[in-house]
């Protein structure tokens, strides 16, 4: 079984959290990883993505080719969509809904139109949410959780796990914090 | 006893280099070579070690502290980004001549596609220049064993030894098998011979000619490198692949073997012409896959002779610039994909961007202002995050070339009557290479205004210690810039005012001025603040 992983959004948005999260239970699960991270100048308000893949078969590129992801897991409406050429054809975009908006003009009709002809997505309005929810710092480890459902090759209590030990360094409350964003995350991901 | 972790390739050649039983690491950051440093600063077996592990002020002094360090009888690790291989060149070149004591492995991280540099160089040439050893691992696996393997080989060969990855190596994480301990390296006394050490003429005539001499026991070596493979397929086609680094990935992700291609996988440097030269004979032709310029293509052509069906970047079976993928080595292999979907219409590309609220901002904001005076006005810049400066909304800056060349091409635009001449430089490129050019400028009494943006960081990189922090009104003024034109502002909305008046005084003073607009980099704010609240979280939860 394998899974590839695109992770987008903007720079300083938290997906390299999330690939840690997930590289975390990976190692664990005893699977094959593979993640190409952007380091450097995009990292500054720019358009940044992360592979991510998953194998309990060795695995030679770094890169996930084109037409290949299982998943398309972004913090941010437009950039969810300036990877849909990585998708095939029965894969799963899961997106927040909300504009990150550092250009000008944002196309907001475009993005939301596009996204509403996918066949397979999951939208999260991530910026209400975590006001509602008090967890400003946690909006990625939602999205995340709304994804728990069609990773697959790991369970959502893998992925928990990794929570606790990826967080594990910054004290108790944050631990608690981001497993109450997973489960948010989680149920709303079920309800899609 | 091995140990599995989660590495990015930076990081494996770190474990390997801790793991060889290094005395010191020595590095300028650079995009994507800064993690190697990174990692062996944080690392537990540093600290035990008494490895050296700050930074340096560039990477010409790093590769000379390294080779002292040799020449000392301890192992020694030199890590750049690629255009860092054009500032330390000089004692790159002739550390091959010198030759080492302790072992030396110099790291170049080359950036095909140019995610986050001025050019596309591949290091290779370098290594071939100096005739030195080139080992280019393909595998995050790879990166730990070849960086243990460089130290053993740079000591038996007396040579440094280049260690050659690309962007997509140096970022990407896998998990990588880490043999537990450290090795002590055998013991060596300092260097004392001063005819190997010693470049006079005489003594570098014989030195040349004993390591061209060397270079056909270096062939052979690489064809007897543990990495080195020959594939050879079982339903044979004709077709050959000769491919390297991150390129094999790519080859094998498309399944070569069981498509019928023979493969041979080059791991090391210079290129060994006789197993090519027998690999060719199998093959009816040989597509050659290299991540970078056609370094290898360009060799095998010498090698096969003109007639022979040699494909690659040359002849546009794979794409003349930019990073190697999947699917541009699926297509020159002959692989059909189906078609996939497309970016709908209206996304836009979304550029980096200056931090809001960074300090970089506010100069920008009071320079742009002053010059709209000055019509005639050009602005040098630099490499940092201020290149940014370039983008809207600023539009703020006229050139960006290489580390330094800020204040040197502004005196030299100034010595032909261009006023005003406006250099803007960062703290962390000031001390790497603006130092030199200001002293130039000095005793040139040159009409140049230079704007030394002072975030107390290295920020582009990630925010490593700049190495002249707290020091520069005195870096300036010992360089001989009168005192009062060494100026120094807070670049905040609020002090605009004072921030323009200055810029326009100084312009108008027609000799060298420095203005220090100082303020902390917001990132490394953030960043240390975070770090005071996890740590007062943990204890209010004990």
């Amino acid at each position: 079984m394998k899974k590839d992983i695109i992770l987008s959004g903007v720079g300083g948005q938290g997906i390299l959290s999330i690939a840690t999260i997930i590289g975390d239970a990976a190692t664990s699960a005893g699977l094959n990883l593979k993640q190409a991270e952007v380091h450097g100048m995009s990292q500054r308000g720019g358009e940044v993505e992360s592979g991510l893949r998953l194998s309990d078969t060795e695995i030679h590129s770094d890169l996930v080719p084109l037409g290949a992801a299982d998943i398309i897991l972004s913090m941010e409406p437009m950039e969810a969509l300036r990877y849909l050429p990585f998708l095939h054809e029965g894969g799963f975009v899961v997106t927040s809904s909300s504009p990150f908006r550092n250009i000008d003009p944002y196309p907001e009709e475009a993005v939301r139109a596009a996204l509403a002809g996918l066949d397979r997505v999951i939208t999260l309005d991530l910026d209400g949410i975590t006001r509602t929810n008090a967890i400003p710092q946690s909006a990625n480890v939602v999205l995340l959780g709304a994804a728990a459902g069609i990773i697959g090759i790991l369970s959502p209590e893998q992925l928990q796990q990794s929570i606790r030990n990826i967080f594990a360094a910054k004290g108790e409350r944050v631990v608690e914090m981001n497993l109450k964003a997973f489960e948010i995350g989680r149920e709303y991901g079920g309800r899609q | 006893m091995t140990q599995i972790k989660l590495l990015l390739g930076d990081e494996a050649i770190a474990e390997g280099a801790l793991q060889a039983g290094i005395k010191g690491v020595y590095a300028y950051p650079g995009t994507p070579s800064t993690e190697i440093t990174e990692y062996i600063q944080h690392a537990a077996a540093a600290r035990d070690n008494g490895i050296h592990c700050t930074w340096s002020s560039n990477e010409k002094t790093a590769m000379e502290a390294a080779l002292g360090m040799s020449y000392a009888g301890c192992r020694s690790m030199v890590c750049m980004k690629h255009v860092g291989m054009n500032v330390a060149a000089d004692a790159f070149v002739n550390a091959a001549m010198t030759g080492v004591n302790g072992g030396m492995v110099v790291v170049a991280a080359d950036d095909p596609s140019m995610h986050s540099s001025q050019n596309e160089q591949d290091s290779r040439f370098y290594g071939k220049f100096a005739m030195i050893p080139i080992l280019e691992p393909s595998t995050q696996q790879e990166a730990y064993e070849m960086a243990v393997y460089a130290f053993a080989l740079s000591e038996r060969e007396n040579l440094p030894v280049l260690l050659r990855i690309t962007t997509r190596l140096a970022h990407s994480r896998a998990a990588v098998r880490i043999r537990a301990g450290r090795t002590e390296p055998a013991k060596r006394p300092v260097a004392d011979d001063p005819s190997s050490w010693v470049l006079l003429p005489a003594n570098a005539r014989r030195k040349n000619a004993a390591l061209t001499e060397k270079q056909t026991r270096l062939e052979l070596l690489s064809g007897e490198n543990p990495l080195f493979k020959v594939l050879l397929s079982e339903r044979p086609s004709g077709k050959g692949i000769v491919t390297c680094g991150t390129g094999y990935n790519y080859v094998m992700e498309n399944g070569a073997v069981e498509a019928g291609f023979h493969l041979m996988k080059i791991a090391q440097y210079p290129v060994p012409t006789e197993r090519v030269r027998e690999f060719a004979g199998r093959c009816g032709s040989i597509l050659v896959v290299e991540d970078g310029q056609p370094f290898l293509e360009e060799q095998l052509r010498g090698i096969v002779g003109g007639g022979y069906p040699l494909k690659g970047r040359l002849t546009g079976d794979l794409p003349r610039t930019g990073e190697l993928n999947p699917d541009n080595v699926a297509a020159a292999m002959g692989i059909e994909k189906s078609p996939v979907l497309r970016v709908p219409e209206g996304v836009v590309p979304r550029p980096p961007a200056l931090c809001q609220g960074c300090g970089h901002r506010d100069v920008y904001i009071a320079l742009n202002k002053v010059l709209a005076d000055y019509p005639a006005a050009k602005v040098f810049a630099d490499i940092g995050c201020y290149t940014l400066g370039a983008l809207p909304p600023f539009c703020a800056i006229d050139t960006c070339v290489d580390m330094g060349a800020s204040i040197t091409m502004a005196k030299g635009a100034a010595d032909t009557g261009l006023h005003p001449a406006v250099a803007v430089i960062g703290d962390s490129t000031f001390t790497h290479s603006g130092m030199t050019g200001l002293l130039d400028a000095v005793n040139d009494k040159a009409d140049i205004t230079v704007v030394i943006s002072d975030n107390l960081t290295t920020a582009m990189t990630g925010g490593q210690d700049s190495a002249g922090t707290s020091r520069f009104e005195a870096i300036c003024v010992a360089l001989g810039v009168e005192k009062e034109h060494v100026r120094v502002v807070v670049p905040l909305a609020k002090n605009m005012d004072e921030i323009t008046r200055t810029i326009r005084e100084e312009i108008d003073y027609r000799g060298v001025s420095v203005i220090i607009p100082r303020r902390e980099c917001i990132q490394t704010l953030a960043r240390k603040r975070r770090r005071e609240m996890s740590k007062n979280n943990q204890e209010t939860a004990k």
